[in-house]
């Protein structure tokens, strides 16, 4: 029989010889950068976190501190350093509670349809009715500035995005000949749910998980800038800016250290998503006429 | 004869985003003289669809012409500049797609698109080329040749947009044609006046063209020649003739022999009918939401026995598959298991019930959960309804894929590095690990190659004779089910209209559709189509489509032998003849077709 | 077709009504209540006892949501706490800065982005193309603030062209509110564009891998032909969608912007009252703000619908 002696196609994993390019290695290294200054901040960091160090207030860059000072004589490179922590570990919480809530939501609406499909789906459309900044500003105008209230709000926020991409995923894969063999054969939906659609979504749910990150870490500098978001004197990236952007015309770069630091953070977290979906796409019908 | 192309030495390459560059064709030669027809023959992976986009010059996205040379009308086109080569198609070479989908853009009228390579060329003005154009509607029977040509691709039947891209593909007058597999996407029935309208367009403006396809008996009626293929390179090449009734290699041997199996045809009816019935249904009506697919249908499977279930496109025969199997909901209506009713929902099955009767679903490549291994997807069910665990289970899952002529091996592989016979035989192997009794193969064999698809019927007759199990075998290929079929339903737009033993289905008395099916099976001999494309029932039949849920009987507005005033709104009677047939229909006894 | 577009305005109808509901909800479950808010230090016992009878804030909610409902729909937005102004005198001498913001922003940012968008997707894996991928992904990568402060410390502070604060008056000629709005439009608009102009591609990418548009190439027709002539209609219901989606991101995006360039807008009032916790003025800017985001995305679908030739003609 020609098919049970048929060459066998070699197995292709989701991270098939990593095939890094330069751009993914750059961003790699840029987040693997600030991850190790995150865990030892606080011992590489010169001086406190809310230490004043100098009288000079809003000085230039390599008086007073490595980096100048900011608007009360606190040294900016610590500030910075301290600054990562808060940042990430906000962002981390933030997104991990948008898959708590948006995965399991999603791929029960997708499983279970039905009115609980249509319900679900209707609440979040509303939800998604809202600029997101706004929905935080009306949130945390009611509830006042806490971290809970930030983090829960945001997350919550996150959390919109995601269940639209599990629902989706839910669905697509829920239709597949595999899932309704499950099914004729009677395994329950948990079953289905764990061992067979799950598996087959970790690919776009770890983009997803990336591009929840870098939003969510846009979004709360945004709030931190607005100053809705980390109060004071707590040494968080967006706050930083918003305190400082006074100096701008003094000609401090006190506002724009910190700004840079969020968009190289996120512009890497980007860039490594979109490496990692790119490795799929082919050419197109156009490339080849020329050919 | 002057060739109107010539292929020297052809080489493609293809590659995986991100992999290496595989050759897909390797040293193909090949020409085409004015006026002729060539027929491409192959399974998949043949590179027979890459060959003929290289007679245009063309790659698909992801393939490169690597090396060779295409003479088209006497100069080396390869050699032209991309964009002169370009400047070619639509112009002196034309394409015909697989389908109609894949021709037309949704979003523009069809007359428009018809007309627009030649007025792109500059041959003529938009009046002119659409006065041609309704010509050429005509000259394909299409029905209102005038109007035609205003309406967009999606309020126009897949038969005649199959038409209709011929005429796109005629309408610059080109020399030479290409015809992908124009119509493996049809259902038989259609595929007559389809492949009707294309012989006779080519032969009326004496086009060459090139026929690419995988059913040769298609090919018996439209080619002069055949060139075989396999692997990307060439087997063997000769006029039709000779390559269907004397093929001197081994390989073209046996792809004749994989697709005309000897039928099989039983009348033992005695002793098939004395077996108890593993599962039947009973006055059977589902459907989706408002739409009913299946009207009071009654099958019986006995036990060891084969029940093939044919039908075309919108018969029903997925969703029969499906209620049996508890996926899908009945509105009226019973299923019977071992002659005890079980509930029609899935969820309301005891677990016995829902062991003895496994599905095996269509498509190999989506039916297995491409992240589990062989052992995983073999095992589970094994653990599910017998509790095996351990080295118990990895035994078993062992013997299974013994018995499915596999490597003992494959049990640490993943889905992605089988091919489509080997997932088609693990997909078996999976609903054998639950000991059914019956098992419920839906067109299990329409997706892979012919060649791969005789191994697997083998297979399903060997299990059948040393494990006793049952099949309803539904499918929409005739000579698969008549080579292997004890018993024979068919199913016409969610009516049962005949059944009884293989043998007396096949032949007369018929049911009018039945008839019409069995005439539509392309002959391997030249000169059917025009025989058979001519006849009062072939006419009829196209003159109306399909219709689901009908008062009366739902080929009414197909038949040729309707009773006006009876037919349209009295469902018919079943008639018992003799042998145990069944039909449906309100002729008398005498008055059935016989052939 | 017109069944469908009914339906659609329907649930459009819903969404905004639901959104009501969640602002309402979201304001109104608060630990203190707007009685406490307004007494501020000066609460007793009686004084807040008599104000919440005055203000009917013993009524249960959903008395009070409809009543809020219907002074909305009514032209009424309520007054707010912090000025004791009418709330829609405030909105009014507002909104029109921030729509004029929007609006330029919106006709600077949509046809160039549409451009950009075809342009680098007829020349897809170009060198053009891949510039223009990275630039929008740094662009929409970066904190939108960010843009505008950097913008504003070269033109505002170290070149002097631009003015870094947005106030114009009445009287301004056409140079000089150029001068003023510059770099709020153009911050806006960077953010905007990038996104638009990545979904675009995409959207026409994804476009040219249908089976038909083989079919059409293989017809001989050249590659700026393929596109505006094949691709581009069937592009149309996802564009529309793609400019709704953004064009509504610019809603959030205004805040910002406002925000870092003093813009006296509505986003700003929103800001202030939040801070204050003014309660009325954030349900009432809120539900414009969420009026506008659903409207233009109802628009979106409709016009989205209307573009789809099978529905447009059906069998």
């Amino acid at each position: 029989m020609s098919d049970t002696s048929d060459i066998v196609v070699p197995r292709k994993p989701t991270f098939a010889g990593l095939r890094l390019t330069r751009t993914a290695i750059f961003a790699g290294s840029v987040l693997l950068f600030w991850l190790v200054l995150a865990l030892f901040g606080p011992w590489i960091a010169p001086h406190g976190e809310a230490e004043i160090i100098s009288g000079q207030t809003f000085a230039p860059i390599g008086e007073g501190g490595l980096l100048g000072t900011d608007k009360l004589g606190r040294d900016v490179l610590s500030r910075l350093i301290y600054g990562v922590r808060t940042t990430l570990l906000l962002a981390l919480v933030t997104t991990v509670i948008s898959f708590a809530i948006g995965v399991t939501l999603g791929f029960a609406a997708a499983i279970l349809k039905g009115w609980f499909d249509i319900v679900v789906s209707r609440i979040v459309e509303a939800f998604m009715a809202f600029p997101s900044t706004l929905l935080a500003l009306v949130v945390i105008g009611a509830f006042g500035t806490s971290i809970t209230v930030l983090v829960l709000t945001v997350g919550l926020v996150l959390s919109t995005s995601v269940f639209r991409v599990s629902r989706a995923l839910g669905y697509d894969i829920g239709v597949m000949d595999f899932v309704e063999a499950a099914r004729a054969r009677g395994e329950g939906t948990w079953w289905i749910l764990t061992r067979e659609i799950l598996p087959n979504s970790t690919a776009p749910l770890i983009a997803e998980f990336g591009l929840r990150f870098t939003f969510s870490i846009l979004f709360l500098s945004g709030l931190s800038f607005l100053g809705l978001g980390v109060q004071e004197p707590a040494a968080d990236w967006g706050l930083m800016v918003q305190e400082n952007v006074g100096g701008l015309f003094l000609g401090s770069s006190a506002a724009l250290i910190p700004a840079a630091c969020i968009a190289s953070l996120t512009v890497s977290m980007n860039l490594l998503v979109d490496w990692f979906q790119q490795r799929q796409q082919g050419e197109t019908v156009l490339e080849k006429i020329d050919q | 004869m002057t060739d109107i192309l010539t292929i020297k030495h052809l080489r493609v390459e293809g590659h995986p985003p991100g992999g290496a560059y595989v050759p897909i064709v390797k040293d193909v030669s090949l020409n085409v003289g004015k006026g002729e027809v060539l027929a491409l023959i192959g399974e998949s992976g043949s590179g027979k669809s890459t060959i003929s986009l290289a007679a245009m010059g063309f790659a698909r996205p992801g393939c490169r012409i690597a090396q060779g040379e295409v003479w088209l009308n006497g100069r080396d086109i390869m050699a032209l500049s991309p964009r002169d080569r370009h400047a070619l198609r639509g112009d002196e070479v034309s394409y015909v797609a697989q389908s109609a989908a894949a021709s037309f853009n949704p979003a523009l009228r069809i007359g428009r698109q018809v007309i627009e390579a030649p007025l792109w060329h500059g041959a003529s003005d938009a009046a002119a080329l659409t006065a041609d154009a309704v010509n050429l509607y005509r000259k394909l029977d299409l029905p209102n040749p005038e109007t035609v040509g205003q309406k967009f691709p999606h309020q126009v039947s897949g038969g005649q947009l199959q038409r209709l891209m011929a005429a796109m593909a005629m309408s610059c007058g080109p020399d030479l044609m290409i015809l992908d597999e124009p119509t493996t996407a049809l259902d038989v029935t259609t595929q007559i006046e389809v492949l009707k309208a294309f012989k006779d367009i080519i032969r009326d403006q004496g086009t060459a063209a090139i026929y690419v396809t995988h059913d040769l008996a298609v090919v018996a009626q439209v080619a002069d020649r055949i060139l075989v293929l396999k692997n990307g390179e060439m087997v063997e090449a000769g006029p039709t003739d000779q390559i269907l009734h004397d093929p001197q290699h081994d390989y073209t041997k046996t792809l004749m022999a994989a697709v005309r199996p000897a039928p099989h045809l039983v009348d033992h009816r005695d002793t098939v009918a004395a077996r108890p019935p593993v599962i039947s249904a009973r006055t059977l009506t589902a459907g989706y939401g408002t739409v009913t697919v299946l009207s009071d249908v009654s099958i019986d499977v006995p036990a060891a026995s084969v029940v093939g279930v044919i039908g075309e496109s919108g018969c029903g025969k997925s969703t029969l598959a499906r209620v049996f199997a508890g996926l899908t909901p009945l509105r009226k209506g019973e299923i019977m298991l071992d002659g005890k009713a079980v509930a029609p929902n899935l969820a309301d099955r005891p677990r016995e019930a829902l062991k003895d009767c496994q599905i095996v679903f269509q498509m190999a490549d989506t039916a297995l959960n491409p992240r589990h291994r062989i052992s995983d997807i073999l095992g589970r069910p094994l653990e599910f309804y017998q509790g095996l665990k351990g080295s118990a289970r990895a035994d078993r899952v062992g013997d299974l894929l013994e018995l499915v002529d596999l490597p003992r091996s494959f049990a640490s592989r993943y889905p992605g590095e089988l091919s489509g016979g080997q997932k088609q035989r693990i997909n078996l192997a999976r609903a054998m690990a639950a000991d059914p009794k019956v098992i419920l193969c839906d067109e299990v064999t329409s997706a892979l190659d012919t060649v791969v698809a005789a191994g697997v019927i083998d297979l399903l007759k060997s299990l059948k004779d040393r494990l006793g199990v049952a099949y309803m075998f539904i499918s929409h290929d005739l000579s698969t089910v008549a080579s292997f079929a004890d018993e024979v339903v068919v199913l016409y737009a969610g009516r049962v209209v005949e059944k009884g033993p293989s043998k007396a289905v096949f032949s007369p008395p018929f049911h009018p559709y039945t008839k019409l099916l069995l005439s539509s099976v392309p002959e391997m001999q030249q000169g059917w189509l025009e025989g058979v494309a001519n006849t009062i029932e072939a006419k009829a039949a196209s003159a109306g489509s399909v219709v689901i849920g009908a008062k009366g009987c739902p080929f009414s507005n197909r038949c040729a032998l309707a009773i006006s005033g009876t037919c349209e709104t009295v469902v018919p009677p079943v008639r018992e003849l003799s042998g145990g047939l069944q039909i449906a229909c309100h002729l008398p006894a005498d008055h059935l077709p016989l052939s | 077709m017109l069944r469908i577009i009914a339906t659609r305005l329907a649930q459009g109808l819903l969404t905004l009504l639901l959104a009501s509901v969640i602002i309402f909800a979201a304001t109104e479950i608060l630990p203190g209540d707007v009685a406490e808010a307004i007494l501020g230090q000066n609460r007793t016992e009686e004084a807040l006892a008599t104000l919440r009878e005055e203000m009917g804030l013993n009524r249960p909610a959903i008395v009070r949501y409809f009543d809020w409902l219907g002074g909305m729909v009514q032209g009424d937005l309520g007054t707010s706490l912090a000025t004791k102004r009418p709330v829609a005198d405030m909105i009014e001498s507002r909104m029109w800065n921030t729509l004029r913001l929007a609006l330029l922003a919106a006709a600077i940012s949509v046809p160039l982005s549409l451009a950009l968008g075809l342009w680098s997707a007829m020349r897809a894996g170009g060198r053009v193309d891949k510039t223009l991928a990275m630039t929008t992904l740094a662009l929409i990568a970066v904190p939108e603030f960010f843009v505008g402060l950097i913008l504003m410390k070269i033109f505002a502070v170290e070149l002097r062209w631009l003015s870094a604060t947005a106030n114009t008056r009445p009287y301004y000629d056409f140079w000089e509110n150029f001068r003023a709005l510059a770099l709020p439009v153009a911050t806006l608009s960077f953010a905007v564009v990038a996104h638009m102009m990545r979904m675009t591609r995409s959207s026409v990418i994804n476009i040219f891998t249908s089976p038909y548009m083989e079919m059409a190439a293989l017809k001989g027709l050249p590659k700026r032909r393929l596109v505006l002539r094949h691709a581009l209609p069937n592009a149309l219901s996802p564009i529309l969608t793609v400019i709704a989606l953004n064009l509504s991101y610019m809603v959030s995006g205004v805040i910002i912007v406002e925000t870092v360039f003093g813009v006296p807008g509505l986003t700003r009032l929103l800001v202030d009252g939040v801070s204050l916790r003014d309660i009325p003025l954030i349900q009432a800017c809120a539900m414009i703000f969420g009026s506008v985001y659903i409207l233009l995305n109802l628009l979106a679908d409709i016009l989205s619908i209307m573009a789809n030739p099978r529905l447009r003609y059906p069998k």
